[in-house]
């Protein structure tokens, strides 16, 4: 039927359209450049890790454990920074190898012990959120605080790592496009292009999409797979460090929203253009779509628990859209 | 052995759709007999047993239990009736998490009747009643998760028989079990033969056929296609019917290879299986034949490098040949063309263009970045060749009728050279014109690399090949030159007759 190909093609892309429309009318100063600011800010961080699940997703998985990663490099990046009293670039390679070395276990424990993708990931988010605790008793990383063993942390965020959470470009309007979105271009960009257009994206899609025929026609499938948790690991650290910037401190409460922003965008992207399967523009709408709602309902004074109702709400339209009006599902 | 007939069908039919799957079928069972039912895959014997066990409704003719009318609305009413099936999955069968006598007794469970609370004494005490009437020597209190599989198909089969059944379907009893359990399988059956059980046994082995069968019933295309009781029974007979003959469509000029490419030495495949030698040549097609679990695809993946044999050793253009992955198979030029293409073989999200190319992503990509055109043109050249029937290359595999997307499968290994082209049953589900097509380009593109065939139907080996291998039981048991072909002998070789040395 012509209207439900059309409504189920560009329902999202009107909806997002539509969204912004009321809320331009709802909520004062909901168009305006400040206004737009926070918007990129809060849809950078989310979609950068949204972009790493993807991969996840590509292949037939799902990295739950995203939030936690990107807070535990959060904190690590303040550690090194503040505690080790290394520079900024010290601390981007640390939290760089953390979610490569926590992507590299999920991946074992999924290809290698076999457990299902969900309850791996789903363990290893409890254990990051543990972990990241100890080295502070449980404590915000700042400088000038008393570490555990009586001795006091000196150090401070570097000045080059600040500018990415603090620097904004000029774009039309002075001071409007922050670093961290400059970032999410890049890495959709370069997601975007691996997925659509290289071999190894090509066949992460077929061993998504049927593992077996992927290893009979010569794939090798552990490696895809384990590749695909890798860079969902490196993208939620890097949210991590831009998290960190942003905040200028270890905080110890920041980044609990995290996960389901990120999950939720995923897979909203189910459902741009018809997809009917993961891909890095729906994955980028759906990031902007969260964050558009969120701020929209910032401006008009809606309490926040009332946020996570809404978010909840979108996901599982999204998720509909996807499965029962199209007819074309995955998994 | 009794002579009245127990169980009695008349002319069943069943269609699904406009699929006609039984044509009417016709067949009786006798009390203390064992009648064994052959069919090859699709000839319709699930469905006939999914009628019979309530599981499906008819869709035409009758059937009579004890000269009564026997029409099961769902299993349950079967089994109050008096018949009762064990399934070929055993696991089916049995709860694992319980203990044995619970599994024993377990329809008492729920039901009109049955008592609110559960009463451990009094379980056992049926359940040892039921053990002692089949001879079981199993311990009552064993979680059943914890007996081996063929202990568990023991107390599946026991637990059948606690509803004092007129009628036993077993449904390929002995494919998960050894030669020994199976021993002490037949010997449960033929105590239940005395007791008058009337059994009904389902199976593709020719050495449980010959050991047990006091009838064979042969199905095809979904009607019966012979009945064989006449003592001594004529085994090949029932698997001439069960494979059939049809009208000769094309006739192959067998011709000779130049030179060979692969040679198998000593390979064997399974335990207790004789170990067995062959030569594949250049410009030869070869098709191995022989029934349902012989071991053809077990062949198949240890030639593509996806399985380890138990002993043995290949050689592939006089050098040493041994794959340990589907990938390393594909470098050496060696091409599998998988059974069961929608589990094994096509990738559903993607279109024909991405299906062809799939094993070949690497040489289409320079520095990683596919050249679609390539690509495109791969795909295009294989819809022509082949005259895949479709809008274009990028249409969805989903729209695409069976025939077709076997020829996309075949397409997509036939858009490089290879050294060796294997296809494991190549056309299940195909229908006749797509598979003269297939046939066809096999046969045309032979020269310079050496072909292999995997089939079941005898017709499929004989339009294709020059030459035919018999399997039977993990082994080769024949070879035929596919020219004034020896037909008695070759059945006699699937039906599992004197062993003959490949030649």
């Amino acid at each position: 039927m012509m209207v439900r190909d059309h409504a189920i093609r560009y329902g999202f892309i009107v909806l997002l359209f539509g969204l912004i429309a009321y809320f331009a009318v709802a909520a004062d100063g909901f168009v305006s450049p400040q206004s737009a600011v926070f918007i990129f800010q809060s849809v950078a961080i989310t979609g950068v890790l949204a972009l790493g699940v993807t991969a996840t997703l590509v292949v037939g998985g799902f990295d739950l454990s995203i939030g936690s990663v990107a807070t535990s490099a959060m904190m690590a990046a303040a550690y090194v920074m503040v505690v080790l009293e290394q520079n900024a670039v010290v601390a981007v390679v640390v939290c760089l190898l953390i979610g490569a070395v926590v992507g590299l276990i999920n991946g074992w424990l999924i290809v290698y012990m076999r457990v299902p993708d969900l309850l791996a990931t789903l363990g290893m988010m409890f254990l990051l959120v543990g972990l990241q605790r100890i080295p502070t008793e449980g404590r915000s990383i700042a400088t000038g605080m008393t570490m555990p063993d009586g001795s006091v942390a000196n150090g401070k965020f570097g000045e080059a790592f600040l500018a990415l959470g603090r620097h904004r470009f000029d774009f039309f309007v002075p001071n409007l496009v922050p670093v961290s979105v400059v970032v999410l271009i890049v890495l959709a960009l370069l997601i975007w292009f691996f997925l659509e257009y290289t071999r190894f994206g090509r066949m992460m899609y077929a061993v998504g999409s049927n593992e077996r025929a992927a290893e009979l026609a010569g794939a090798p499938v552990k490696a895809y797979k384990i590749w695909a948790y890798v860079i969902s690991g490196v993208f939620a650290s890097i949210g991590g460090i831009l998290l960190a910037a942003r905040l200028g401190r270890g905080d110890i409460a920041s980044g609990n929203n995290l996960l389901l922003d990120a999950v939720a965008a995923a897979l909203i992207g189910y459902a741009v253009l018809g997809a009917a399967k993961p891909n890095a523009f729906g994955t980028a709408v759906g990031a902007v779509f969260v964050g558009v709602l969120l701020q929209g309902l910032t401006m008009m004074n809606a309490p926040y628990y009332t946020q996570d109702f809404v978010k909840g709400g979108v996901l599982v339209v999204a998720l509909v859209f996807t499965f029962a009006l199209s007819g074309r599902g995955r998994k | 052995m009794g002579t009245d007939a127990v169980f009695r069908v008349d002319g069943l039919r069943k269609s699904f759709g406009h699929i006609e799957v039984l044509g009417g079928i016709s067949l009786e069972l006798h009390a203390g007999e064992v009648t064994v039912l052959m069919g090859a895959n699709g000839a319709g014997k699930s469905t006939l047993v999914k009628i019979i066990s309530g599981v499906y409704e008819r869709g035409g003719g009758t059937m009579q239990l004890a000269g009564q009318d026997f029409a099961p609305n769902t299993p349950a009413e079967a089994i109050r009736a008096g018949v009762v099936t064990v399934h070929q999955n055993i696991n089916d069968g049995v709860v694992a998490d319980l203990d044995v006598a619970t599994n024993l007794t377990l329809d008492r469970l729920s039901g009109s009747g049955v008592p609110t609370f559960f009463n451990p004494g009094r379980v056992r005490r049926e359940a040892k009643a039921v053990a002692d009437r089949m001879g079981l020597a199993i311990d009552l209190k064993a979680r059943v998760s914890d007996l081996s599989l063929a202990d568990r198909q023991m107390v599946a089969i026991a637990r059948a028989m606690a509803h004092r059944p007129k009628v036993l379907i077993l449904d390929e009893p002995t494919s998960s079990l050894s030669s020994a359990e199976a021993d002490r399988l037949f010997q449960l059956i033929d105590r239940l033969r005395e007791q008058g059980v009337a059994i009904l046994y389902i199976s593709h082995r020719m050495s449980d056929i010959r050991r047990l069968a006091d009838r064979i019933v042969s199905m095809r295309d979904g009607v019966v296609s012979g009945v064989f009781d006449n003592k001594p029974l004529d085994y090949e007979g029932a698997v001439n019917a069960m494979l059939g003959r049809k009208i000769h469509l094309d006739r192959v000029v067998a011709r000779n290879s130049a030179h060979p490419v692969l040679t198998v030495d000593g390979l064997r495949l399974a335990p207790g299986a004789r170990p067995f030698s062959l030569t594949l040549g250049a410009g030869e097609v070869v098709a191995v034949t022989g029934l349902v679990g012989v071991g053809k695809t077990a062949l198949a993946e240890t030639l593509f490098g996806v399985r380890r044999p138990l002993s043995g050793a290949m050689t592939m253009d006089g050098r040493p040949y041994a794959p340990s992955s589907a990938g390393e198979a594909i470098a050496a030029g060696v091409f599998l063309v998988a059974k069961d293409r929608a589990t094994s073989g096509i990738v559903g999200d993607f279109n024909i263009e991405r299906n062809v190319s799939l094993p070949f992503l690497k040489r289409m990509s320079g520095l990683g970045v596919l050249k679609r055109r390539i690509e495109r043109a791969a795909a295009r050249r294989q819809i022509e060749e082949l005259a895949i029937v479709c809008r274009s290359e990028k249409d969805e595999m989903g729209a695409l009728s069976g025939g077709n997307q076997q020829k996309v499968m075949v397409g997509r290994w036939m858009s490089q050279p290879a050294r060796l082209f294997i296809l494991d049953e190549p056309f299940q589900g195909v229908d006749i014109s797509a598979r003269r097509d297939i046939a066809a380009k096999l046969r045309a593109s032979a020269d310079g690399r050496a072909t292999l065939l995997f089939v079941t139907e005898l017709d499929e080996a004989l339009e294709t090949a020059d030459r035919i291998l018999v399997m039977s039981e993990q082994t080769i048991v024949g070879e035929h030159r596919n020219e004034d072909i020896d037909l008695e002998r070759l059945l006699a070789e699937v039906a599992g007759g004197p062993l003959h040395s490949a030649a």
